[in-house]
């Protein structure tokens, strides 16, 4: 107990305090602007903690994230460009409510939803890291190989009416994610020779092209009529919260779940809980027709989904040094340099330093209301603003964004390119997300199944022989073969 | 157009001398007097970036110029490595390259090799050992090796992709002790923690990795290290034998880091920044963020870094090419 008080301590001292309350506030704008990540965002602070004592850096780099993943979601209901990677699996149907006049109830939701998340996440950190570690530690290729093919299924849930378009999106996402070098054997693949090409395409920049530089193209083509500001005003965001706390909480407890689980897991993260949770959302929701349209019920899943997964990370990071996500890849070096190094040993040698980490992810979240219904209060004014002065505005943040990933032009092209597919494949009917999910998906399928190959000499039977891997993969068959049955029945004749 | 190119030409070489006659610290003299940009081909937060970024802040002390860390990542690093050679030799754009300078062209994914750049100062290397699970039987490298030597392709190891630094570690070993490279089967990763994290999972036996990136799991007590392919010990890992102590086998390796520029940087900056570069590394701070990350340091400036960096190429090419991935 005596470590709990001087965690307290630690935490509570005023500078701690101050550091917190800047790097919430850096959070929040990193989030809130296309393009610049969490991920990002961590590397940033890390010439920063150089200069700290530990719990401030690690305080620092708590508060940033969370605060980066909530506002993630702003951009993405007002102006429908995700603010990072972990909010494009609703992006869609966030800007959906705006559009339907919703802002206020969408953005209240993803406000209160991603704090009770982050809560949940962090008190399962406190409570079960070493147990959730070791569990986390029996994934091998096999298992990530079912569990890649799971995420993809979730493009085809996802997905309005047409499966088939879907697919077919899905596939585009898969083939641009073969572009660059193998990662089996190290050869080039659709490369031409062209060095910027033989990193692949990233997939921030290609996402915001087709969310956004989408949008801002048939902005451009239905000039007329889009002088007005979609909504007037954003009036009080926590109206109608109770309602949907009461109606909802289940999925809220759904989407927690399987955002911890997955957070938990190395490899994934905040982003691809988002999209898994949304879909299991849509496929046991009584009212499934109603996704898309500008239905808060998939968001309450996936933005608690996406919080959870950040204290979740925390857990193979501390325990054994393996990062959870890209950002606690980049905590572990931070806590080296700090003389806290990772491993079981971290809870006993230096345990105020990891209280100290808990109570801040505690305050981190409940920091999150206040901060966030203020910078919900500032990014109203953007609804103010005529779209066709927006437009320009929104196409530069996306340029601006995508240069950032690469620190080349070579995004801003990636970004350019996506956004006219995109643009191409929404008027066709195909839907962009399952596009950007095979994208996020393709080289963590393609790489443990080259991988598990070479592990199995080539056997089948290999993915079904490691307990994990067998329920995963009989899971998985079981899914296609129920989702292959409906189809054919739906397309046989019906008797009129 | 001769006559006028002629007269360019002239008017440059005139004013060049009138600079160095009458302004002997004249504008190249006066470097830096804008911001540095220093290239790390390697994502941010990994052992790269972080050295970079250290050796970029104590820099921007000395040179009293920000430099600015960009990470141009992708393909194996070709990308960044790329953008630090192709970029203009004035000395305001240089890099941290890596081991992989030596790898790429024998693979054939570029054209670049250690001569594309000025090198300026060898700061890193980390040798590889060789680790095993927990409840592995092998309790020496000896035993492990007589394993291998009995049961060719039997088993798995992993560290990295195929053909990278940990990759070329593994099968340069057995080449040493007469094997053929592949009588240990290789699984590519996606880098030295989901290796070592597979090693725990049961799906590979040996990683391959550095000591370093090895240690949480170490610590944790899910992993053995039973050598490492260096002259020596690590100062840090006191316990852990050398190949040759513990089989007789000289097989030495290491993934270095240097700083470097793009080929024909001009020597007044060569002249300033490498005096600089040994204040930085012998630094507190330095040393400091060095032993606590596990990195091993190593100090080889101008010449000398060219020289390690053309007995490492060669020593690269003879593994490639005997893995069967090298192209030429």
């Amino acid at each position: 107990m005596d470590a709990v008080a001087t965690a307290f301590g630690l935490i509570l001292d005023p500078y701690v305090l101050m550091v917190m309350g800047l790097a919430a506030v850096f959070g929040i704008f990193v989030g809130s602007i296309p393009g610049l990540t969490a991920t990002m965002a961590t590397a940033l602070l890390v010439p920063v903690t150089f200069f700290m004592e530990p719990v401030p850096a690690l305080a620092a780099i708590v508060t940033t994230t969370a605060m980066a993943i909530f506002a993630g979601d702003i951009p993405g209901a007002l102006l429908r460009i995700p603010g990072t990677p972990a909010s494009a699996a609703y992006t869609d149907e966030s800007f959906a409510m705006t559009k339907k006049g919703q802002a206020e109830l969408n953005l209240g939701t993803n406000l209160v939803f991603s704090a009770l998340g982050g809560l949940v996440g962090t008190i399962v950190l406190i409570t079960a890291a070493p147990a959730l570690a070791e569990l986390a530690l029996n994934f091998s290729s096999f298992e990530y190989f079912w569990l890649a093919c799971l995420g993809l299924t979730c493009a085809v849930f996802i997905a309005a009416e047409e499966p088939l378009k879907a697919i077919i999106s899905l596939l585009i996402g898969l083939f641009v994610a073969t572009i660059g070098i193998d990662p089996a054997a190290g050869f080039p693949r659709f490369t031409f020779g062209i060095v910027d090409l033989m990193g692949g395409v990233s997939f921030i920049p290609a996402m915001i092209g087709m969310f956004a530089v989408s949008e801002v193209l048939r902005g451009v083509v239905n000039l007329q009529g889009i002088g007005r500001p979609t909504q007037e005003r954003i009036g009080n965001i926590f109206r109608g919260i109770g309602p949907v706390c009461a109606r909802y909480w289940k999925n809220f407890v759904r989407g927690s779940v399987i955002g911890t689980l997955v957070g938990a897991l190395p490899g994934a993260g905040a982003d691809i809980a988002a999209w898994i949770s949304y879909a299991v959302s849509k496929r046991f929701s009584k009212q499934p027709e109603k996704f898309g349209t500008g239905h808060i019920e998939g968001v309450v899943d996936a933005t608690s989904a996406n919080n959870s997964s950040l204290g979740s990370a925390w857990i193979p990071a501390l325990v054994f040094g393996i990062p959870g996500d890209s950002i606690t890849a980049i905590v572990i070096g931070v806590l080296y340099m700090k003389g806290m190094n990772p491993g079981p040993t971290v809870f006993l040698q230096n345990p105020q330093f990891i209280y100290a980490v808990f109570i801040s992810f505690i305050l981190a979240n409940l920091l999150m209301v206040p901060l966030g219904w203020l910078a919900i209060k500032s990014s109203k004014q953007i609804l103010n603003v005529p779209r066709n002065l927006l437009l320009p505005i929104i196409l530069m943040f996306c340029i601006v964004g995508s240069f950032a990933i690469t620190n080349s032009a070579y995004g801003i092209v990636i970004m350019l390119v996506a956004g006219v597919l995109g643009y191409l494949m929404e008027e066709n009917g195909f839907p962009v997300a399952p596009a950007i999910l095979g994208l996020v998906l393709g080289e963590m399928l393609e790489q443990n199944f080259m991988t598990s190959m070479i592990k199995s000499e080539g056997s089948f039977i290999a993915f079904f022989q490691r307990p994990i891997a067998g329920v995963l993969g009989v899971v998985t068959l079981a899914i296609w073969g129920l989702m292959i049955w409906r189809g054919l029945r739906r397309t046989q004749p019906v008797p009129q | 157009m001769m006559k006028r190119r002629t007269f360019l030409a002239s008017a440059a070489a005139a004013s060049a001398v009138a600079g160095l006659g009458l302004r002997p610290a004249g504008a190249q003299a006066q470097w830096p007097t804008r911001p540095i940009t220093m290239i790390c081909p390697w994502g941010a937060g990994g052992g790269t970036d972080a050295t970079a970024r250290i050796v970029a802040s104590l820099l921007e002390k000395e040179l009293g110029q920000p430099v600015n860390v960009v990470n141009r990542t992708g393909g194996s690093g070709v990308v960044g490595h790329s953008a630090i050679a192709t970029a203009a030799p004035d000395g305001y754009t240089i890099g941290m390259i890596t081991v992989e300078t030596n790898m790429m062209h024998w693979q054939g994914l570029t054209d670049l090799t250690y001569a594309s750049y000025t090198p300026l100062a060898l700061m890193n290397a980390d040798p590889p050992g060789v680790q095993v699970r927990a409840d592995s039987p092998y309790k020496t490298v000896k035993d492990l090796a007589e394993a291998i030597r009995a049961n060719p392709g039997k088993f798995k190891a992993s560290g990295t992709g195929q053909g990278g630094i940990w990759h070329l570690a593994l099968a340069g070993w057995l080449q040493a002790m007469g094997l053929k490279p592949d009588a240990v089967a290789w699984v590519p990763s996606n880098g030295a923690a989901p290796a070592m994290q597979d090693l725990a999972a049961g799906g590979v036996d040996i990683v391959t990795c550095s000591v370093p990136e090895a240690k949480a799991m170490l610590d944790a007590g899910k992993a053995r290290s039973l050598a490492v392919m260096a002259p020596q010990r690590n100062p840090a890992f006191p316990d852990i034998p050398t190949l040759k102590e513990a089989m007789g086998i000289d097989w030495t390796v290491a993934a270095w880091r240097g700083i470097a520029g793009p080929k024909g940087l001009p020597q007044l900056v060569v002249e300033k920044t490498i005096p600089l570069l040994k204040k930085i590394y012998d630094s507190k701070e330095f040393k400091e963020f060095m032993t606590n990350r596990g990195f091993g340091m190593v100090w080889a400036p101008g010449e000398e870094f060219a020289r390690f960096m053309a007995e490492d190429d060669a020593k690269m090419g003879k593994v490639m090419k005997a893995v069967g991935i090298a192209k030429s």
